[in-house]
């Protein structure tokens, strides 16, 4: 029966070509916009870690004075760490993995003389960092406790960064100078780039197409006072050591829920204790523990002027949707004829329905076809847009099931009622007419 | 032109009729929303720079060395100055559309708690206004000993200016010279204010809220060099300018995204909302284009449908104008249903937005402009249909189908 109802609604559609071709444009162009923001949205807003994203907490403490204006357009200074906070939590070992961290930019200086110098991102973060977010080294390790104390002059490279600087991956022991100093390679770590680079400060807004090449001891950064990325906020004189300037991050692995609770009482102690010594004015409930994926969505890595378009495109999709209704009930209704005499030969209500919806499916099916290559033109256009996020936006094999769906399931929608209309043609009425 | 047998017509075909209805209050819904995005977009993005934009060349370094600051300022400021072309060299912290250097809270009096005001501050050699060409609104530019060495990372320097709009704001009704500004823990007095210098980063809430302060080049102050350039020598200066600080400066970099002349710089900071305007006009026309499809589609379906009928009128005399204006009357009556539900549903979608997306009201006369292009899409779209309403011979009338 299905196939009947296929090989007629192929002769209906055939019949009637330009109209044909007009709703399967609709639907496309529709699915075709939909689909290209809800494939940036969902690549902005993936999980960038999968195999430890449920592990991974970020702790929220909040050492503002009471009186610090709430300023959300540069971001809260309070989603980061001031030194003595984030070391007090590392050494209270409450987690069993831990790391504190900052981004930062150096200048890279090339082994071979005469070359330019070439500034690149990367990562100051305690020696627990390697662990906690489980990469691999391909050469070396990275560096203790100890080196964290010493303030080693020690660094590890990324495997992209090793390649630039030297030509290749066996380079531990060796010398690099980065800014004004000169360090030892101790590792040299597999490529990571984590999208979005959830672990960074919350004003890179996600860092999307950047990772990290090089990293070193966070102690050692502070020693040579180099430059640091990302949102830094004092209220009071001090430096980057002191108790009133936020410029860190904390991240921390737990393994279950009763150790997460655990966690979030040992921040409300902690903030409790602070404000007992006068250091913080705020009260100690404002302490919390964010699991990785709210801690991305408390960021908003999304900006606005993408959701708008996503509301734009959706609204779209709807002008093309009822386009495509009226479009079929025009068409469905002119058969009339058809219909009555079907009717009288026996067909149920049912089966005129069915063959209608069998042909909107069709359209629908076509129409989805033409959606992927258009979201696909359109995801390309995206990749050339000057935003960060830009280039990251591709289609999974997913969401291109999804494109389909979506395309079969709007044309199922829209062509229920110009079917429902259809099948309800009073066969004698029309037969008597003609 | 009778319009009752038309409505009585539309009425055997009410369900399609309101569907398409439907369809253009929609697109009119969305048109004129976006139509404003767009006008939004384009305004932010013509803001002024108070600055001739296509003369000036601004190079940027990185890597500047702090304990060479003042001698390698001093190198490059001669060395700039020498190229064929440049009119006046100075040193700054920031430019219009450059990277941000100088935003900073402040305060208006000394005991206040609170740093309400938040501002953008310049630092310039002594140079800087005559190499923007900065105009003086009020008091007096700086006097060469006013000129302080930057600490922390403002100049210890007794004076400061403004931007007249922006102490317009900050004393309403007042004069602004002589007034303390408080900020990190200097003080500064207001010698004079200059007129329309934007900020690096403009956004639609901020534009103007500059600050400048006369700071001694060297020290924290090296790394930024505006040039002024003889009118249609830009990219020539600009050329020359990589090659002198390659030459005379081997251990800084230039920092390419940020060397170029003020127009270009304002190019790159507004790529994404040009983007926007784009991907923007893109949707109208999607939407615009299928609009019309829908209409053509029905049109086309009505006129097949009705060919006896048409057959029947033009052999009772009417001529083929009076089928043609059935036809426009008919999409005529239709696309104004949609209008009316459209300005509403237009209306609404703009409270939506600007509830969520901090968007300005929907300014009226969008309506009547979204309304007046989906007429113009309306008779556009039904003309091929009606026109072949038009052309069917009264033949018809007596052939049975």
């Amino acid at each position: 029966m299905f196939a009947y109802y296929l090989d007629l609604a192929l002769r209906s559609l055939r019949r009637s070509p330009v109209l044909t071709g007009m709703m399967v444009l609709a639907i496309g162009l529709g699915i075709g916009a939909s689909m290209t923001m809800l494939t940036v949205l969902h690549v902005m807003t993936r999980d960038p870690l999968p195999e430890l994203s449920a592990q991974l907490y970020y702790p929220h403490l909040d050492p503002l004075p009471a009186n610090y204006p709430a300023r959300s357009e540069w971001g809260d200074p309070s989603d980061n760490f001031t030194w003595p906070d984030a070391m007090a939590l590392l050494e209270a070992h409450r987690a069993d993995q831990q790391a504190a961290m900052a981004g930062g930019r150096v200048l890279a200086w090339p082994v071979q003389a005469g070359r330019m110098p070439f500034r690149i991102g990367g990562r100051y973060a305690t020696a627990g960092f390697f662990d906690l977010f489980g990469l691999r080294f391909e050469q070396g390790r990275g560096w203790t406790a100890a080196d964290d104390e010493a303030r080693a002059r020690l660094v590890v490279l990324s495997h992209a960064l090793a390649m630039q600087l030297f030509g290749r991956t066996d380079v531990v022991g060796r010398t690099v100078r980065l800014g004004d100093a000169r360090f030892q390679v101790g590792g040299v770590t597999a490529d990571w780039a984590p999208q979005p680079q959830f672990y960074a400060d919350a004003s890179g807004r996600g860092n999307y197409g950047e990772s990290d090449r090089f990293f070193l001891p966070l102690a050692t950064a502070l020693d040579l006072d180099l430059s640091v990325s990302g949102n830094q906020a004092s209220w009071k004189e001090g430096g980057k050591t002191s108790g009133n300037y936020t410029w860190l991050q904390v991240w921390v692995r737990l393994k279950n829920a009763a150790q997460a609770r655990a966690y979030r009482q040992f921040l409300i102690d902690y903030s409790a204790s602070q404000q007992k010594l006068g250091r913080f004015e705020r009260p100690p409930a404002n302490a919390a523990l964010y699991p990785m994926m709210d801690w991305l969505a408390h960021q908003k890595l999304v900006p606005n002027d993408l959701r708008l378009q996503l509301w734009l495109a959706l609204g779209f999709l709807v002008v093309c949707l009822v386009n495509i209704v009226a479009l079929l009930l025009a068409k469905f209704l002119r058969r009339s004829g058809e219909v009555s005499v079907r009717r009288a030969l026996g067909a149920r209500r049912r089966d005129i329905f069915l063959q209608f919806g069998v042909e909107s499916a069709l359209v629908g099916s076509l129409g989805g076809l033409l959606g992927v290559a258009i979201a696909q033109a359109g995801l390309w256009s995206v990749r050339q847009r000057p935003d960060s996020y830009a280039h990251v936006a591709r289609m999974d094999l997913s969401m291109l099931a999804l494109t389909v769906l979506l395309a079969i399931a709007g044309s199922l929608l829209a062509g229920m009622l110009p079917a429902w209309r259809a099948s309800r043609v009073a066969p004698a009425l029309q037969l008597k007419a003609q | 032109m009778q319009i009752r047998p038309i409505l009585a017509a539309l009425r055997r075909h009410r369900v399609a009729a309101f569907l398409i209805g439907m369809e253009i209050a929609l697109a009119c819904a969305i048109l004129c929303n976006a139509l404003f995005l767009i006008s939004a977009r384009i305004d932010t993005m013509q803001v002024s720079s108070g600055v001739d934009e296509d003369r000036l060349v601004v190079v940027s370094l990185d890597g500047v060395d702090d304990n060479a600051a003042a001698d390698l300022a001093a190198r490059l400021r001669s060395g700039l100055a020498g190229i064929a072309g440049v009119q006046s060299v100075a040193v700054t912290n920031a430019v219009p559309f450059g990277q941000q250097a100088g935003e900073a809270g402040f305060r208006l009096r000394a005991d206040d708690p609170h740093y309400d005001n938040q501002g953008h501050f310049y630092v310039g050699g002594p140079a800087l206004p005559s190499t923007l060409g900065l105009q003086l609104a009020e008091g007096r530019w700086f006097t060469p000993d006013e000129f302080g060495p930057i600490s922390e990372f403002l100049p210890r320097s007794p004076s400061i200016m403004l931007d007249s709009e922006y102490a317009r704001t900050l004393w309403p009704g007042e004069s602004p010279l002589g007034k303390t500004v408080y900020a990190i823990d200097k003080a500064f007095r207001v010698v004079g204010t200059y007129r329309s210098l934007l900020r690096p980063n403009p956004n639609p809430g901020h534009t103007h809220n500059t600050l400048l302060l006369a700071g001694i080049p060297g020290k924290g102050l090296a790394s930024v060099y505006v040039l002024r350039t003889a009118p249609g020598k830009a990219d020539q200066v600009l050329q020359a300018a990589r090659a002198l600080v390659a030459r005379v400066a081997p251990a800084v970099v230039v920092n390419q995204d940020y060397t170029d002349t003020i127009s270009g710089l304002r190019r790159s900071y507004f790529a994404a909302d040009r983007a926007m305007a784009g991907m923007l006009v893109g949707v109208i026309a999607a939407l615009l284009l299928v609009t019309a499809l829908g209409i053509v589609g029905l049109a086309s379906f009505w006129v097949q449908q009705r060919r006896k009928q048409i057959g029947v009128r033009r052999a009772l005399g009417a001529t083929r104008g009076d089928i043609l204006r059935y036809f426009q009357t008919e999409n005529f009556l239709i696309v104004s249903f949609g209008i009316a539900l459209g300005m509403v549903l237009a209306f609404g979608l703009n409270l939506v937005l600007m509830s969520r997306y901090e968007l300005p009201r929907l300014p009226l006369f969008y309506l009547p402009a979204g309304a007046l292009l989906l007429w113009v899409l309306g008779q556009l779209a039904v003309l091929a249909p009606a026109l072949r309403a038009a052309a069917v011979p009264p033949v018809v009338a007596t052939r049975s189908v």
